[in-house]
This record gives C-alpha cells, sequence and structure tokens, in this order.
C-alpha cells in the first residue's frame, strides 16, 4: 500500500530538522573545543607537538568522513560498548571537525604579525596572557568567516549520519520516500530544507570575508 | 574488552580490495576530467555569459554546494528515472560526481580566467598576435598555474566523498567493503583497512601532484 505525500509527511520531514540542528550543534561544540587545542598544538614552539597535531589533520582530511564514522561505529563494539547512531555520528563528527577546524585556527593565529608575538614576548607575558589578551583576539576577527563557512559543510556533513541509521533529515528522506515512492518531491523537499538551512550561513561567511577581507575557502 | 581483532579474512580479500580502490580512482578521474569541462563552460558563462546565463550558472553552483552530496545522489538515482532516465548505480554516481565537482571547480576556473590581467590581454593584441595565439601563449598558463593546487585538492577531495555513493551500492571501494563486511562481519578490522588504503590513496596522489607542479609550474616562479 503506496502512501501519499500529505502534510503528516512534510511535517514529519520538518520535524526531523531538530535532529539535524541538534547534531550539527553538538559536532561544533565539540570540533570547536578540539580545534582549539589543535590549533595550540600546531602552533606550539614543541616540534612533537606539532608533528603529532599535523599527523591528526592529515589522518582526518585524508580519510573519509564515511568511514570515520564507520570506525567509530564499529569501534565501539570492539570496545565493548553498546553505542547509539547518535552518538557514534557526534562523537565521528566532533573527531572530524576539530581537524579542520584546528586547520582553520591555526592559519589564523599564523596571520598574526610576528611582531605582535615578539612585543608580547618583550613584555614578558605568559603563554596563557599572551594568547588570552593579544592573539586570540585578533585572529577571532579573521576567523569567524572561515569559520562560519565551516558550518555549512558541518550541516552537510550530518547527512552521513543517515548511513549508520540516525534518523535525521535525509533519513527521514528515506523513510517517507519508501512509503510514499515520490523519490523527486520526498528529496527535493530535503534538498530544499537543507538550501534554507545552509544558504544564510553561507551568503553571511561571504559577507564577513568581504568586511574583513580575507580570503578563505 | 575481549575482542579479538582478526585480519585474517580482509587480508585474503586483497584483490578485491585493490581492485575496489583501482574502481574508485577510475571512477574520480572520469568524474574530475568530466566536471572540469562542466566547469570550464560554467565559468566562461559566468565571466562572460549574458544576464541570464550568468544567474543560471550562479543557481546551480549555490544549489549544489548548499546541499549535502548523499540528496544530490539520491535525487539522481531514485529521482531520475521516474522521469523517464534508466541509470544504473554506476552511471548515477558518475553523474552525480560530476554535478556536484563541476560547481566546485566553476569557481575555481573562475577565479582563475580573473587571476589574468586585462592589460596582458590587450597587450597581446597590441603586438599583433590573434585571439587564439593570446589565448595559448599569454592566458592558458598563468591561469592553469593559478587553479592547479586549488583544482587537485578539490580531486582529492572529490576521491574522498566518493566512498559516498556505496550508498546506492554503486561499485568502488567502500561498497567492496560494505560486502566483505556483510560475508565476514569483521566490520572494524575492515574498514580500518579500508581507511588506510583512502589514506595511502590521497597521501599519494598530493604527492604526485606536488611534484607535477615542481616540474611544470615551479621554474617560472618569478623572484618578488
Amino acid at each position: 500500500m503506496i502512501r501519499q505525500f500529505t502534510s503528516a509527511e512534510l511535517l514529519f520531514l520538518i520535524s526531523s530538522v531538530r535532529w539535524t540542528l541538534l547534531l550539527s550543534a553538538i559536532a561544533f561544540v565539540g570540533g570547536a573545543t578540539g580545534g582549539l587545542l589543535v590549533a595550540f598544538a600546531r602552533t606550539s614552539t614543541w616540534p612533537w607537538l606539532r608533528a603529532t597535531a599535523a599527523g591528526y589533520i592529515q589522518i582526518f582530511q585524508g580519510t573519509p568522513l564515511l568511514m570515520q564514522l564507520f570506525l567509530v561505529f564499529f569501534g565501539a563494539t570492539f570496545l565493548g560498548l553498546n553505542i547509539d547512531p547518535l552518538a557514534a555520528a557526534a562523537i565521528g563528527l566532533t573527531l572530524n571537525g576539530a581537524a579542520f577546524l584546528g586547520e582553520i585556527w591555526r592559519g589564523c593565529i599564523q596571520a598574526i604579525p610576528k611582531g605582535q608575538w615578539e612585543a608580547s614576548t618583550a613584555l614578558g607575558l605568559h603563554y596563557f596572557t599572551r594568547m588570552k589578551d593579544i592573539i586570540l583576539p585578533q585572529a577571532a576577527k579573521i576567523a569567524v568567516a572561515p569559520t562560519v563557512g565551516f558550518l555549512v559543510l558541518l550541516v552537510k556533513s550530518t547527512s552521513l549520519a543517515s548511513i549508520i541509521g540516525f534518523v535525521e533529515l535525509t533519513r527521514a528522506g528515506q523513510i517517507v520516500n519508501n512509503a510514499t515512492f515520490r523519490p523527486f518531491l520526498v528529496f527535493g523537499v530535503v534538498a530544499v530544507i537543507y538550501f534554507i538551512l545552509c544558504w544564510p550561513l553561507s551568503l553571511y561567511s561571504r559577507h564577513l570575508e568581504k568586511k574583513f577581507g580575507t580570503v578563505s575557502r | 574488552m575481549n575482542y579479538v581483532f582478526q585480519f585474517g579474512e580482509v587480508f585474503n580479500a586483497w584483490q578485491d580490495l585493490l581492485y575496489g580502490a583501482w574502481l574508485t580512482i577510475q571512477l574520480s578521474a572520469m568524474a574530475m576530467v568530466l566536471g572540469l569541462i562542466v566547469a570550464v563552460a560554467g565559468a566562461l558563462g559566468k565571466t562572460a555569459g549574458p544576464r541570464p546565463v550568468r544567474w543560471l550558472v550562479d543557481t546551480y553552483v549555490e544549489i549544489i554546494r548548499n546541499t549535502p552530496f548523499l540528496v544530490q545522489i539520491f535525487l539522481i538515482f531514485f529521482g531520475l528515472p521516474r522521469a523517464g532516465v534508466r541509470l544504473d548505480a554506476n552511471e548515477a554516481a558518475l553523474l552525480a560526481m560530476v554535478v556536484n565537482v563541476g560547481a566546485y571547480a566553476t569557481e575555481i576556473v573562475r577565479a582563475g580566467i580573473e587571476t589574468i590581467h586585462k592589460g596582458q590581454i590587450e597587450a597581446g593584441r597590441a603586438l599583433g598576435l590573434k585571439p587564439l595565439q593570446v589565448f595559448s601563449y599569454i592566458v592558458i598558463f598563468p591561469a592553469l598555474k593559478a587553479i592547479y593546487p586549488a583544482l587537485t585538492s578539490q580531486f582529492i577531495l572529490l576521491m574522498l566523498t566518493s566512498s559516498v555513493v556505496s550508498a546506492i551500492s554503486a561499485e568502488e571501494l567502500t561498497a567492496i567493503a560494505n560486502n566483505l563486511q556483510s560475508q565476514t562481519f569483521r566490520s572494524f578490522e575492515i574498514y580500518l583497512v579500508v581507511t588506510g588504503m583512502y589514506l595511502a590513496m590521497s597521501l599519494m596522489f598530493s604527492g604526485v601532484f606536488a611534484l607535477i607542479y615542481k616540474v611544470v609550474f615551479a621554474p617560472t616562479d618569478v623572484a618578488r
């Protein structure tokens, strides 16, 4: 029995957006925390710490996100944990986001003129004071645009959580499509919803780029 | 923690996995070449085309860049047959990848075209060169040099993204890993090995691309 695509189906799709948003939010907070650590490690004066962070970034940027999600999902079993798809997706996206944000923010930290570092060292400022009061406030300004750009990538990436069985927007689309068999309509609506989420962020990121005169991809 | 790693079954299937890696490279290379044709057309349309064409290219680029690749695949694989276009999984995967990378590369190629200073073209014309000569002697090389780094990293990104086409069971490395997983239930071992293979592939390609840059483009660097 094939169901019709009615307002109930549309409502189901729209209400599943909250899972996409929740997953994006968790992954962004986690990724930002990890990313800050990665960025500090990448700009550290200790070579081994820099190398470790570089290796971390290389691994996460050099392998498919889907594989990373699979490894977290199936890796939990090998640790003897029963992990639900939301947790697996959140952990996977957090680890991945930390690598991407770490690399973006490394660039922003290194873009601060060397004189600022030297001056703050000459003033006898401690590493944390120097970072908190001198470097980060300036780096944050150039970091906003690429970070908003990363958010677009993140929202789109959450769609891969559907493959490990988490019911967010894309998975909801598959469920509705299986029941109604109207693929063009269903996935069209899903695409429109993603577009509504992402496009304003893209525009805002581009606006910020122009405002601060930085080029980022 | 009483899990025992068993890589035996994974390594027994090494021929299948290598074949899968080859399929992934083939699929990505094909998609990249076709995507570049789309991109050049798109970039020309955006820089030199009339207003409606520019608007069309902009819309295409924005739609692709602001929706997930997975949804694009589903639209093409499940949607197009309903419109009377019959595609098997591999064709749908290739088409989705071409449409996707075409949009990203359009922006890269457009930026490349814009790096060429107008004065260069005018100078070439003033020297009596024909438009085609201006293009092949003056424009093409610096434009290629400008877009080469972005295009090659786009290719590696495309190759990694291609693992997503396993969702419609198109034949490539991840799909082969999924099959192997359902036969042996050695999920973690299989995906660990396959992740390593993807890493090796992206390292290999970025190495080769850097070498090509060094040989072809770096000698023309101007000291500033």
